[in-house]
C-alpha cells in the first residue's frame, strides 16, 4: 500500500527550458501537421513568440525535470503495476519555445477502491512562468493494480 | 474537417466537430513516442519487460493516444482558443490497433464573458471498443456564434 502520509505533499519546484527541437520531435512523433508547431514563421504568423507547446506536451515537459522520476520513486510506484488513470489539462495561456517553465506538484489524493486490489494517485501540478503567472494547472490519476 | 475560423459556420450541439482515423500503431510509434515525450516506462518500448510484468507485448502510452486525439483541436481552432483538454484511459491500445478519433459538439455556453463549446471525445478500435473517453473546451469568436 501507498504511505497515505502523502497526500497533501508539496514536492520542491523544478524548472524545465523549453526547447525548439523537443517542440518539433514531439509534434512530429504524434503526427501533428499543424505547422506551428514546426515552423517558426508559422508561429509567429498565428501570434505566437515561437514554437508554441503542443497541448499534451507540458506532461512531458513535467518528467524533464532534474530527477524525471522522482515523484514515481517517492511514493514508491511500480512501472509493471502502473496504469495512467486520467489526465486533463486546464490552459490559462499558450506557453512557447524559450521559456523557463516551473513545475509544482502537489499530492492530491491517494485511495484504493476493490479492497486495495487498485490504489489511485491523483497528482496536482501547477505550471507558471518566469514572471510566476499561471500557464497551466495538471491533473493526473495514476493507478496502481496490485491484484 | 470543420474549420472554427470559416466565418459562415454555425457549430450546434450534436455536430461532428472533426474526425480522424489512424494508422495501425507499431512498435515504432511507440519507442519515437518514449523519446520524443521522456516518458521511459519500459511497459511501452520493451517486450521483455511487458512479459515479466504479465503483459503479452507492449502496449501504447496513454499519453501518445492523447496527443494523437489534439490533432482534432490543433487542426481546427487556434491553440489559444482552447481552454482545457481531459480523457480517462479506459482500455489499452495495442500494436496494430486502428483508431478513430471523433470531436462531437455536446455543449454551447458561456463563461468568463466568452462563448464556448464543449467537446465530447472519443477513441474507438477497430472492434469498436472504447479506449479514451474526454472533453475539450474551445473559446468561440464572436463569428462562430
Amino acid at each position: 500500500m501507498i504511505d497515505r502520509s502523502f497526500i497533501g505533499h508539496v514536492f520542491d519546484p523544478f524548472t524545465v527550458e523549453v526547447e525548439k527541437g523537443r517542440i518539433r520531435f514531439f509534434a512530429r512523433t504524434i503526427g501533428e501537421t499543424n505547422p506551428v508547431f514546426t515552423d517558426e514563421a508559422a508561429a509567429r504568423a498565428a501570434g505566437h513568440a515561437s514554437l508554441p507547446i503542443p497541448p499534451t506536451q507540458l506532461f512531458c515537459l513535467e518528467m524533464e525535470g532534474p530527477e524525471p522520476f522522482l515523484f514515481f520513486n517517492r511514493l514508491g510506484l511500480d512501472f509493471a503495476r502502473l496504469l495512467h488513470g486520467e489526465q486533463s489539462f486546464a490552459y490559462k495561456r499558450v506557453a512557447c519555445a524559450g521559456e523557463r517553465l516551473t513545475f509544482t506538484q502537489r499530492v492530491a489524493d491517494i485511495y484504493d477502491k476493490k479492497n486495495g486490489a487498485l490504489e489511485f494517485v491523483l497528482r496536482e501540478t501547477a505550471v507558471e512562468d518566469e514572471a510566476g503567472r499561471r500557464v497551466a494547472d495538471l491533473k493526473t490519476t495514476l493507478v496502481i493494480r496490485n491484484g | 474537417m470543420t474549420d472554427l475560423a470559416a466565418p459562415a459556420l454555425a457549430l450546434a450541439v450534436g455536430d461532428i466537430f472533426a474526425t480522424l482515423e489512424l494508422a495501425p500503431v507499431t512498435r515504432t510509434q511507440l519507442a519515437l513516442y518514449a523519446g520524443a515525450s521522456g516518458d521511459h516506462n519500459p511497459i511501452h518500448i520493451d517486450s521483455d519487460f511487458a512479459h515479466a510484468a504479465g503483459e503479452k507485448d507492449v502496449f501504447a502510452q496513454g499519453m501518445f493516444v492523447m496527443a494523437a486525439l489534439s490533432r482534432l483541436l490543433t487542426a481546427n481552432a487556434p491553440l489559444t482558443a482552447l481552454r482545457s483538454f481531459g480523457t480517462r484511459f479506459l482500455a489499452m491500445t495495442h500494436l496494430g490497433d486502428r483508431l478513430t478519433l471523433t470531436a462531437t459538439v455536446a455543449e454551447l455556453f458561456e463563461a468568463e464573458g466568452e462563448r464556448r463549446a464543449r467537446l465530447d471525445l472519443a477513441v474507438r478500435d477497430q472492434a469498436g471498443e472504447q479506449k479514451l473517453a474526454g472533453a475539450a473546451v474551445l473559446a468561440l469568436a464572436d463569428r462562430d456564434l
